[in-house]
């Protein structure tokens, strides 16, 4: 086991006007992260998916340490890391990163490509000077960023958005760290050179002996490269488990839907009807029971006044559903 | 075959840029039959928008249509003036963006949008367009108690089917959607999709709906129009498209898109980047990234052949 997250939550505090503030009764949350565990073994591709504003980055930003969780626990190799603070939480980073979305946003535009890449070196006084160099030419090499002396000297607008996600990526690599959380990595690129980013990422996983927390919105591309997946519903896991489990036996309605929305490149298929109805709801006003159940075809009387807990259905497939018992 | 209402012939839609000409669409040709689907589909920056936008003239500077004719009903919307393109615009093809934000205005009701689109371009009283707009907003699923709602108060899918009413408002001919569901999520999405499948048929309308990508442009496409790099460089009916593909850009798009039927599935990449529109290459502009390309590819430009019946391509492979 290389992480586990037992009960973790992360509430924002709504902002407020200043007479909003001095009327309410209470402090309004947006509930981004509502109490989920989880572990990811060494090696693993853990993915989570689930529409926008379930909580994934959230999630990869508390597990990276990014940010502090309000309740719950974060494990690393057994070792509790959810109150790092100062000089232990800096040398956490050498181990865990993370690669988010946007490669436009994340490069700094003023500094030289391998000025970005080699910046974790220095901050951890791992290699100045040549030494850096050298270990910055290897990593541009790896990505396939090649020739590496020239692409060392660019800067991040010289480059496309697939060959500034490689440069995310090797900077997040340098430190040869063991787990790295990668949010989105594929999403703001073109995608002709999708498929290239995904494999690299395969290949340096092999290579580095690494292991993924994956997150995506995308179902396709979770079934592609993911070992096991969680799939997130206003701040919940609702279904965990195997891959091929949660492909061919999806057993919470939300992900049946989800799967049966996908949009497949054939024509002939007869597209299957989906009973769900309406949007996600706020992640302010949550409902109540079952968050899922407004919008369930199947709901029963106790969904609206039990919360299912995530029960393990078959082995290695979990569900919090209370038709699944 | 059915009758034709649009046909596009050696458009040319530059942009004049302080860094030089982007030949945004550059010699496309097709032509559209009443009432069908046409899924325009091509990666970011391949001429998509451009493409649509210059249909109804809507090109913004430094654009300009510098070659070409568009035929639509047996007119040439080319020859025709900003007076006379404001006859069709609306009325008889009509838009839907990706953002329906930037069509709606916040201050106006969602029902009073549809109102006034009636009623300046129809000669009807407030009444019967009230009426007109309840049953449209019936028809995209939004309930007659939201006709006094705001467009904030909608989410992003609402918005969208307000969108849809919108096009739909005049009864048009055709409805061109630029990217409609891209920015929603999945679920939202199939049920966009699924509402603009059943009014196309409801209402008769021909669409031309463009996307990045190819697993939407299949959800709801009669034909394919692959763009790459400016240019139309396959056009065919759907399944002979996915199942016979020709171009071997197509190949390799479908190739290296994940698709959740399959198992096992061996994802492929296009070596190469997406071309840069300044500098386009020579000859065919997918040889730097073609695996089949010859001497020939690099120095003359193919042309779109008919090679099956109503199957384009655009490629020395075929002849
Ligand atoms: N710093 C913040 N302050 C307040 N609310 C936040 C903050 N970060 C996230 N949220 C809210 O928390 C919820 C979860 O957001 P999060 O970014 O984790 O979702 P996500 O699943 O990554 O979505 P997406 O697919 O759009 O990236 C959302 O309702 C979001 O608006
Ligand atoms: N207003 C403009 N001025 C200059 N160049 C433009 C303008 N609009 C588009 N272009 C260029 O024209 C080319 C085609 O752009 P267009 O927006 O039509 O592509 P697209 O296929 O719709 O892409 P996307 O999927 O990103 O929407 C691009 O190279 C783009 O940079
Ligand atoms: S014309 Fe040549 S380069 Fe272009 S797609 Fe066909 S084989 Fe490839
Ligand atoms: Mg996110
Ligand atoms: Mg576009």
């Amino acid at each position: 086991m290389i992480i586990k997250v037992v009960n973790l939550k992360k509430y924002f505090p709504v902002q407020k006007s200043f007479l909003e503030r001095l009327f309410a009764r209470k402090l309004d949350y947006v509930k981004a992260v509502d109490g989920i565990s989880f572990e990811i073994e060494k090696g693993e591709v853990f993915t989570i998916a689930g529409e926008s504003g379930c909580g994934k980055t959230t999630t990869g930003r508390l597990v990276t340490r990014l940010i502090d969780p309000t309740d719950g626990k974060i494990l690393f190799k057994e070792k509790d890391i959810t109150f790092l603070r100062g000089e232990e939480l800096r040398r956490l980073r050498k181990h865990i990163q993370i690669i988010f979305q946007d490669p436009y946003a994340s490069l700094n535009p003023r500094m030289k490509i391998g000025e970005i890449v080699g910046h974790p070196l220095e901050i951890h006084e791992i290699a100045t000077g040549d030494e850096k160099k050298k270990l910055v030419l290897e990593m541009l090499e790896k990505v396939d960023l090649k020739p590496a002396e020239k692409f060392y000297d660019m800067y991040p607008h010289e480059l496309s958005g697939g060959q500034r996600q490689r440069v995310a990526i090797a900077r997040a690599m340098i430190l040869n760290p063991d787990f790295i959380v990668a949010d989105e990595p594929i999403s703001m690129i073109d995608v002709s050179l999708r498929a290239k980013i995904l494999e690299l990422m395969t290949e340096l996983k092999e290579e580095f002996d690494l292991t993924y927390l994956f997150i995506t919105h995308d179902l396709a591309v979770a079934k592609y490269i993911s070992d096991r997946i969680a799939i997130m519903y206003l701040g919940k896991i609702v279904e965990m488990g195997q891959k091929e489990l949660i492909f061919s036996n999806p057993l919470h309605p939300y992900t049946i839907a989800l799967l049966s929305a996908i949009p497949i490149p054939n024509p002939k298929r007869k597209r299957k009807r989906i009973e769900l109805k309406g949007e996600v709801p706020s992640s302010i006003n949550i409902p109540s029971g079952c968050r899922f159940h407004p919008r369930c075809p199947y709901k029963e009387d106790i969904c609206s006044k039990e919360e299912p807990q995530l029960i393990e259905a078959e082995k290695d497939h979990y569900v919090a559903c209370h038709r699944v018992q | 075959m059915g009758e034709s209402i649009l046909e596009v012939k050696g458009l040319k839609v530059y942009y004049y840029t302080r860094e030089g000409v982007v030949r945004a669409v550059d010699n496309v040709d097709f032509f559209m039959e009443k009432g069908e689907t046409v899924g325009l589909v091509g990666e970011s920056g391949s001429g998509k928008s451009t493409l649509g936008f210059s249909i109804l003239k809507l090109i913004p500077p430094p654009g300009k249509i510098v070659d070409g004719k568009i035929i639509f009903d047996g007119i040439d919307l080319t020859e025709l003036d900003e007076k006379e393109m404001r006859e069709i615009r609306g009325k008889r093809i009509s838009m839907v963006f990706q953002d329906p934000m930037t069509s709606l205005n916040p201050l106006m009701k969602i029902g009073d949008h549809l109102v006034e689109t009636i009623m300046t371009h129809e000669e009807v009283t407030r009444e019967e367009a009230e009426e007109r707009a309840l049953a449209l907003l019936r028809d995209v699923g939004i309930m007659p108690d939201r006709f006094h709602d705001y467009p904030h108060q909608f989410s992003g899918g609402m918005r969208q089917r307000v969108m849809i009413a919108l096009a739909l408002a005049l009864n048009p001919d055709i409805v061109i959607a630029d990217e409609p569901t891209s920015a929603l999520d999945v679920i939202v999405q199939f049920q966009i999709l699924d509402l603009m499948e059943r009014l196309k048929k409801q209402y008769n309308v021909g669409m031309i709906f463009i996307s990045h990508d190819i697993s939407v442009v299949a959800e709801i496409s009669d034909k394919i129009a692959l763009m790459y790099a400016g240019q139309i460089v396959e056009y065919a009916n759907a399944i002979p498209f996915f199942e016979e593909h020709l171009h071997p850009y197509a190949e390799l798009l479908l190739q290296s898109v994940p698709n959740i039927e399959l198992s096992d599935q061996k994802l492929k990449y296009i070596p190469g980047l997406p071309p840069d529109l300044l500098h386009p290459p020579s000859g065919c502009r997918f040889h730097p990234r073609c695996p089949y390309a010859e001497s020939i590819c690099k120095e003359k430009d193919p042309p779109l052949l008919e090679i099956n019946t109503g199957h384009f391509v655009k490629c020395f492979r075929y002849k």
